[in-house]
C-alpha cells in the first residue's frame, strides 16, 4: 500500500476527468484519496447532479464546468424557459467554494444576479467562460469588471447578451492589470473604445483578444501596437475605405505580432485590406474566416473555418497548401436558398481529404453528396475522428445514383475506426443504423435528422455502440419499441434527445417509472398531454 | 443478466392491444415506410391542440417547405442574422453592373458600382480596368489636364460629369460610364 502523500502525488498527474472518475472507483482509499484533491470538476449534464453532492464530495476544488441545455437548444428546438439555470450551483458555489478560481458554462442560462454572485463571492475568482449562455446583461459583466481584482479570463463565446451599454469594460478599474483573455466577438454594441484601449495597454499578459463587429478596421492597428505580444486575434468589421496611411499601419503593426497563431473575426472584408496579413499567415495555426464571403488566399494552418463561398477551387488550394490541416469547417452562406449560387460541392471535401493527411475533424454544409465520394473520403482518411455532414435539403439521395446514402455513411463508420462523433443526413435508411451498430465502437456522440425507416434503426445504434453517450434524433419515425428493449443502455449514456419522432407519452411514463435512475422529461407544447391518447406521439 | 431480464419484461408491460404502429389505430393496415419528414406545420400550425387524430397525423408526415422546418439546417441563429445584414448592406444583393465604354478601345467592359464605396476607388478600378490614367477631379475644372475624363449617363439620358454630385446620388442615378478622351470632352469642361 502507497502512503497517502504518494497517492496524491501520482493523481496530481491525472487531469482528465474520466480518469479521475475511473481511479475513484478502484477502493475506498482511492475514493477518499482522490476525492480530496481533485481540483477540477467537470459535470456534462446540470441536472444529473445536486450541486450540495458535489461540494460535500470534493472539498478542495478550484475549477467547475458545467453543461446545461441539450445541443439542439442552438438550433431552437429547445422551448424557452426549459432550463439550465446556474442560479442553484452558484449559490451553493457560494457557500461551500470560497476559494473558487474558475468557472466554464456551456449553454446555461446566468442572470445578473448569479454574475454579481460570482463577483463578490470569490476573492481569487481568475476565469470566466461562457460559451453559448444567456440571460445576463452588460450590468452583469460590469459587476465582473468591479469586482474580480485577479480575473484572468473573461471569454464570452456565442453568447446572447442583453446590451444596455458599452461602458461596462471601464468598470475594470485602473490597477487591473492581469487580463490574459478577453473575448467580446459575441456583442452587436459598441464597446467604448477608449476604455478597451487602455485596458490593452495596461495588460501585458494578454494573449487573447477577440473583439465585436463594431470595432472599426482604422483602430486596429492602435489595439495591436499595444498588444504585440498577441497569440489569439479577432478583428472587429474588416471593411473600411480603401486608404494607404491605415492599410501601412495595419500591416505594420501585424507585422510586429511575433506570436500570433490564430485570427478571426473579418466581417464585412474588404478583400484589398487582406494581404496585410500575409506576413502571418505562416504561422498561423487556426484561421476563421466565416464572416467573410471572399475566397481566402493561400495560408497554412491547423484549424480552418471559412464560409462555402471558398468553392470547391478554394479547398482545392487548401488541399495543396495546408499539409498540417486537422480541423476543416465550412458553413453555408445562404442556409435558406434552394439553389447555392456557390460552387461548393462534395468534390471540395474529397480534395481537402486526399491533400490533407492529419485531418481528423470536419464539418461540411454543402447542397450535394454521393456514396461514391463519401467511400472516397472514408479510404483516404481512416484517422477522422469527428465527421459531421450536413446537406441542407433534408431526405436528398446520392446525386448520382438516387440511392440513399446508407453506403457511404456506412463506409465512413467501417473505415474509420477511430470516429467519436458522426452527424448525418440525406436520404438514409434502416440499413445505415446497422453499419452504425456494426463498426462505430468509438462513437460518443451521434445526430441523426430525417433518417431510418422503423425502430430497428434506432435499435440497432441503442445495441451496437458501445461507447455511445449523447444521442439527438429529431424527425425519424423511432418509436416506442426500441427505446424501451435498450432501456438499460440509456442509464450508460448521458442524454438522448428525441424530437418529432414516434414515441407514445405511455412509453415515456413506462420508461420513467421503471428506470428510476433515468430523467425522463417529455417537452409537448399542446396542453392538455393528459387527455392524449397514450399511444399518440409526443413532440 | 437480470438487467436484459427486465428490459424484455418492460416491453411486455405494453399493453400490446395498442401495439405501437405508424398507421391509425383501429387499422390493420402494413406500416409505410415513411421516407419524408415527419415535422410538418409543428409550430405553425396553432389549432394542432384540438384537431383530430386524423388531421394530426397527416399533418406530421406532410413534407416540410422550408419556412415550416424548424431549426433546420443547423446552423445557429446568429450565423443567420449575420448573413441577413450583409444582404441588406448592399440593398440589391446582386450588385449593381454598368456598361463602361472608352473611346479607342474595341469594346465595352461591365462594371459592378457596388464594389466601390467612393470616386477615388471608382477612380483607380477603371484605371485599372482600362489601362489609362484619369487624372484628379476639382469642381472648377473638372479633369482638366488629363487624357481621359469619365463621363455617365444619368437617369434623364444626360452625359454628365463623374464626381459632380455626392457617391450616393451617383450610384443611384448612373446607367453607363463612358471614358472619353479629354480633346473631345472640351465642352463639359471650361472652354478655352
Amino acid at each position: 500500500m502507497f502512503p497517502e502523500e504518494v497517492l496524491e502525488h501520482v493523481f496530481s498527474f491525472l487531469t482528465s476527468h474520466t480518469d479521475r472518475n475511473s481511479v475513484s472507483l478502484v477502493c475506498k482509499t482511492w475514493y477518499e484519496m482522490e476525492r480530496w484533491c481533485r481540483k477540477r470538476v467537470f459535470i456534462g449534464n446540470c441536472y444529473a447532479v445536486n450541486p450540495k453532492v458535489i461540494i460535500k464530495r470534493f472539498p478542495e476544488v478550484k475549477g467547475v464546468e458545467l453543461k446545461g441545455k441539450p445541443h439542439f437548444a442552438d438550433f431552437n428546438l429547445v422551448p424557452e424557459g426549459w432550463g439550465g439555470f446556474v442560479w442553484p450551483w452558484v449559490v451553493e458555489f457560494a457557500k461551500g467554494y470560497p476559494w473558487l478560481e474558475e468557472i466554464r458554462l456551456k449553454r446555461m442560462v446566468v442572470s445578473d444576479e448569479c454574475l454579481e454572485i460570482v463577483a463578490k463571492s470569490f476573492s481569487k475568482f481568475r476565469v470566466l467562460v461562457l460559451e453559448s449562455c444567456d440571460g445576463f446583461s452588460t450590468d452583469g459583466l460590469a459587476s465582473i469588471a468591479s469586482h474580480c481584482r485577479n480575473l484572468r479570463v473573461l471569454d464570452l463565446r456565442e453568447c446572447e447578451v442583453e446590451e444596455l451599454s458599452g461602458h461596462w469594460l471601464s468598470h475594470f478599474p485602473d490597477s487591473f492589470t492581469s487580463l490574459e483573455v478577453l473575448n467580446i466577438a459575441c456583442l452587436g454594441s459598441e464597446v467604448s473604445f477608449s476604455a478597451l484601449e487602455r485596458l490593452v495597454a495596461r495588460s501585458p499578459k494578454l494573449k487573447t483578444l477577440r473583439l465585436n463587429r463594431t470595432v472599426p478596421l482604422e483602430k486596429l492597428s492602435t489595439l495591436l501596437q499595444r498588444a504585440p505580444q498577441l497569440i489569439d486575434f479577432g478583428t472587429g468589421s474588416y471593411s473600411a475605405e480603401i486608404r494607404s496611411d491605415v492599410y501601412s499601419s495595419l500591416k505594420d503593426a501585424f507585422s510586429s505580432c511575433k506570436n500570433l497563431k490564430s485570427l478571426s473575426g473579418f466581417w464585412d472584408v474588404t478583400p484589398a485590406y487582406l494581404p496585410v496579413v500575409h506576413s502571418v499567415c505562416s504561422q498561423l495555426t487556426s484561421l476563421n474566416l466565416s464572416y467573410a464571403s471572399t475566397q481566402s488566399p493561400e495560408l497554412t494552418k491547423i484549424r480552418l473555418v471559412v464560409l462555402d463561398c471558398i468553392e470547391d477551387t478554394g479547398l482545392n488550394t487548401v488541399s495543396m497548401t495546408c499539409k498540417d490541416l486537422r480541423e476543416l469547417v465550412v458553413f453555408p452562406s445562404e442556409p435558406f436558398v434552394g439553389d447555392a449560387e456557390v460552387q461548393l460541392t462534395e468534390q471540395g471535401l474529397v480534395s481537402v481529404s486526399q491533400g490533407c493527411s492529419k485531418l481528423q475533424s470536419v464539418l461540411y454544409f454543402c447542397r450535394q453528396m454521393s456514396n461514391s465520394a463519401l467511400i472516397s473520403i472514408s479510404k483516404n482518411r481512416p484517422n477522422l475522428t469527428c465527421f459531421r455532414l450536413c446537406i441542407i435539403e433534408p431526405t436528398v439521395p446520392d446525386y448520382l445514383t438516387l440511392e440513399p446514402l446508407d453506403v457511404g455513411f456506412g463506409s465512413i463508420v467501417e473505415n474509420c475506426k477511430q470516429l467519436t462523433r458522426l452527424s448525418m443526413s440525406g436520404l438514409l435508411t434502416d440499413r445505415v443504423f446497422e453499419y452504425i451498430g456494426t463498426h462505430a465502437k468509438n462513437l460518443d456522440m451521434l445526430s441523426i435528422a430525417f433518417a431510418g425507416d422503423s425502430d430497428l434503426g434506432l435499435h440497432h445504434v441503442l445495441s451496437g455502440c458501445d461507447s455511445l453517450r449523447k444521442l439527438e434524433i429529431r424527425d425519424c419515425p423511432f418509436g416506442d419499441k426500441a427505446l424501451l428493449a435498450n432501456a438499460s443502455k440509456l442509464e450508460k449514456m448521458r442524454s438522448l434527445w428525441m424530437s418529432s419522432c414516434l414515441v407514445s407519452f405511455g412509453a415515456c411514463k413506462l420508461l420513467g417509472q421503471k428506470m428510476p435512475g433515468l430523467n425522463v422529461e417529455v417537452i409537448d407544447e399542446r396542453e392538455n398531454l393528459n387527455s392524449l391518447p397514450e399511444y399518440a406521439p409526443v413532440e | 443478466m437480470d438487467q436484459k431480464k427486465s428490459t424484455l419484461d418492460l416491453f411486455h408491460d405494453l399493453d400490446l392491444a395498442t401495439e405501437l404502429r405508424l398507421g391509425l389505430p383501429g387499422s390493420n393496415d402494413q406500416p409505410e415506410i415513411i421516407k419524408t419528414s415527419l415535422s410538418g406545420n409543428k409550430r405553425s400550425s396553432s389549432e394542432m391542440g384540438s384537431s383530430t387524430c386524423t388531421d394530426e397525423q397527416e399533418s406530421r408526415f406532410s413534407p416540410p417547405t422550408k419556412e415550416q422546418v424548424v431549426g433546420w439546417p443547423p446552423v445557429r441563429s446568429y450565423r443567420k442574422n449575420i448573413l441577413q445584414v450583409k444582404k441588406t448592406d448592399s440593398d440589391t444583393g446582386s450588385g449593381m453592373y454598368v456598361k463602361v465604354s472608352m473611346d479607342g478601345a474595341p469594346y465595352l467592359r461591365k462594371l459592378d458600382l457596388k464594389m466601390y464605396k467612393s470616386y477615388e476607388e471608382l477612380m483607380k478600378g477603371l484605371q485599372v480596368m482600362f489601362k489609362c490614367i484619369i487624372g484628379l477631379y476639382s469642381e472648377r475644372e473638372g479633369y482638366n489636364g488629363s487624357q481621359h475624363v469619365p463621363t455617365y449617363e444619368d437617369k434623364d439620358g444626360d452625359w454628365m460629369l463623374v464626381g459632380d454630385v455626392p457617391w450616393d446620388m451617383f450610384i443611384s442615378s448612373c446607367k453607363r460610364l463612358r471614358i472619353m478622351k479629354s480633346c473631345e470632352a472640351r465642352g463639359l469642361g471650361d472652354c478655352v
